[in-house]
């Protein structure tokens, strides 16, 4: 074993010699990744923009390009020609430093996610270009997802810095609420992670996404929903997207974290909330939905081309799941935000984790499936009890107190 | 290139070490424990130990830092410290006298054993194409087998200090009262 394996992963082209063809593969997804990153952006703004002027019965972007398809370049064009201000009592390295936190985990997410490949018949997602084997993916590293969650709690620095820097009350505001909301979430999301490593027993995204192979081993089946309910709920909070988008709360925050930014900086931040939507659909996708995995075989089409197409049809649905949201739900208050992480999805996640273990422990043990179902119920049960009667009596405590919350 | 990656790193641990000592806002300190911490994370992966990588950015830049910093921001504290008023007058020369003595100790330890660190990757099972998950299945056997008392004892400890931080810092006005 070499050392540029240890260091790109464990994608069959990066082991051996990098000379001309894999080295031109490896630069050629780079490149790949990048425009698709960016486009697909593109059209997400529009496509939200639409979606919601749908729903909120307008017409929505319509001028620039077929059905307002250039909305968003003329936007950005239009956001580079804008004067980048930069207030008198802002810490200078450090604003312009935040916009990049902000952006580059976005993008870096997209390196570990497996965009298509032949998972059918234990092929395990090769792929054949030039005469080389490869994973449709930019990196496969072995910690895998966990690079996924290191990245997320990067981007908080983005925000984080970005109102603290600005030198101004409420992008203060807005910061301090985005960092408590954001590693409140961590919690729960890397928890509802775990019991999908539990069940595909490994940490490589393309190890995750070759265990789902059918219907009933997506891991929202086998894990049993609850997981995934979780994770998506802790998304949308580490999204900071409606109903949690409570760091942007125009009504009280005027623009929240990003209310001094201007010109290109404001365009970084905005590129990267609605980049990380997407990102954050493809990992749901990919870790509960069987990824670039089909349902059935679509007939005339390679398989590789084929995962790639399930991948983008999954990837809308969820997409198309967050515009709903945005466009239906209130938002929440703080404290009913604080009292969902910490009371309900944290302590959910945990014990469903321990729920999957046990039951797999008495899979390969050879245990009664019955006591230990009941077993583990009662437990659960008994805790369940225990947490709400806790939460009651400090809430009663409280209010005897004369708090007012 | 293991050379070059050490340099580069070793660079970024030394520069945000220094700024975490000599950067007068508290904010630009803390944001130069990050870099260090990232430097530190780099010389784990050029170690093979990817996991530790992992959980070094996720645990200690993606959450203590960032309490670090929130803390910062809601003392508003966030102002240049004046550090020429000394409130507990012995420290500074206690603080020469342990520093010079870690160095001290650090390079005994090094020097006395540099046959055995300088092997690179020794001990650690390396990822591989048929096993990517080596590393961790022998961290976790490490932790959760041959020294899983002292690892739940230390949850314990955890567990018992943040019980005591809420306990002290949460006072009913009953007990007020009571006190007054």
């Amino acid at each position: 074993m070499n050392n540029s394996t240890a260091l790109l992963g464990l994608d069959p082209i990066a082991i051996g010699d990098l000379i001309w063809a894999p080295l031109l593969i490896i630069l050629l997804k780079v490149v790949a990744v990048f425009v698709i990153g960016l486009v697909a952006t593109m059209l997400m703004v529009w496509f939200e923009r639409k979606a919601i002027a749908g729903m909120g019965n307008r017409i929505g972007p319509n001028k620039a390009g077929p059905w307002g398809l250039l909305q968003t370049l003329a936007d950005g064009i239009k956001l580079f020609f804008k004067e980048d201000l930069l207030p008198d009592r802002a810490d200078r390295f450090v604003f312009k430093l935040a916009p990049f936190l902000a952006f580059v985990p976005a993008f870096l997410v997209w390196a570990v996610i497996p965009l298509g490949g032949d998972f059918s018949d234990g092929k395990d997602g090769l792929v054949t270009w030039f005469g080389h084997a490869t994973r449709v993916q930019l990196a496969d590293p072995p910690i895998g997802v966990l690079l996924l969650l290191a990245l997320s709690s990067i981007a908080v620095y983005g925000i984080m810095l970005a109102g603290w820097s600005s030198g101004s009350k409420y992008p203060l505001l807005g910061s301090v609420r985005a960092s408590a909301q954001m590693v409140s979430y961590e919690a729960a999301l890397g928890l509802s992670l775990a019991t999908v490593i539990l069940m595909a027993g490994t940490l490589s995204t393309s190890g995750i996404v070759g265990n789902q192979s059918s219907f009933t081993d997506w891991h929202v089946v086998s894990t049993g929903v609850i997981p995934f309910i979780i994770f998506m709920l802790a998304a949308t909070a580490e999204l900071n997207r409606p109903p949690f988008d409570l760091v942007e709360a125009e009504q009280e925050l005027v623009g929240g974290f990003n209310t001094e930014y201007s010109s290109i900086r404001f365009g970084l931040f905005f590129l990267a909330e609605f980049m990380n939507t997407i990102t954050m659909s493809a990992v749901i996708v990919t870790l509960f939905f069987g990824g670039p995995q089909g349902l059935f075989d679509i007939p005339g089409i390679p398989g590789a081309i084929e995962g790639s197409i399930w991948l983008i049809a999954k990837v809308l649905v969820f997409l198309y799941v967050y515009v709903w949201m945005r466009a239906t739900l209130p938002r929440f208050r703080y404290d009913q935000l604080m009292d969902l992480g910490w009371k309900i999805l944290i302590p959910a996640s945990l014990g469903w984790f321990m729920l999957m273990a046990v039951l797999r422990l008495g899979r390969d043990e050879d245990w009664n499936v019955v006591v230990v179902t009941i077993v583990a119920a009662v437990i659960i049960l008994g805790c369940v009890a225990l947490m709400s009667t806790a939460v009651k009596v400090s809430k009663a405590n409280r209010e005897r107190e004369g708090a007012m919350f | 290139m293991e050379l070059v990656v050490f340099i580069f790193s070793a660079a970024m641990i030394l520069i945000g070490g220094l700024g975490v000592v000599l950067r007068s806002h508290p904010v630009h300190a803390a944001l130069s424990l990050v870099l260090t911490l990232f430097g530190v994370a780099v010389i784990f992966v050029s170690q093979e130990a990817h996991f530790l990588a992992a959980v070094q950015v996720i645990v200690y830049a993606g959450a203590i830092v960032v309490l670090f910093l929130f803390v910062i921001m809601l003392l508003g504290v966030d102002r240049t410290e004046d550090i020429k008023t000394e409130p507990f007058k012995v420290q500074r020369p206690l603080a020469i006298i342990v520093g010079v003595g870690l160095i001290g100790l650090v390079t005994a330890a090094v020097v006395t054993s540099r046959d055995v660190v300088a092997t690179r990757g020794a001990g650690i099972a390396e990822p591989e194409m048929t096993d990517p998950d080596s590393n961790i299945r022998q961290l976790s056997r490490s932790v959760f087998g041959d020294y899983v008392v002292a690892f739940e004892l230390t949850s314990v400890l955890l567990v018992v200090a943040v019980v005591g931080t809420v306990l002290l810092t949460r006072k009913m006005k009953s007990t007020l009262k009571e006190s007054q």
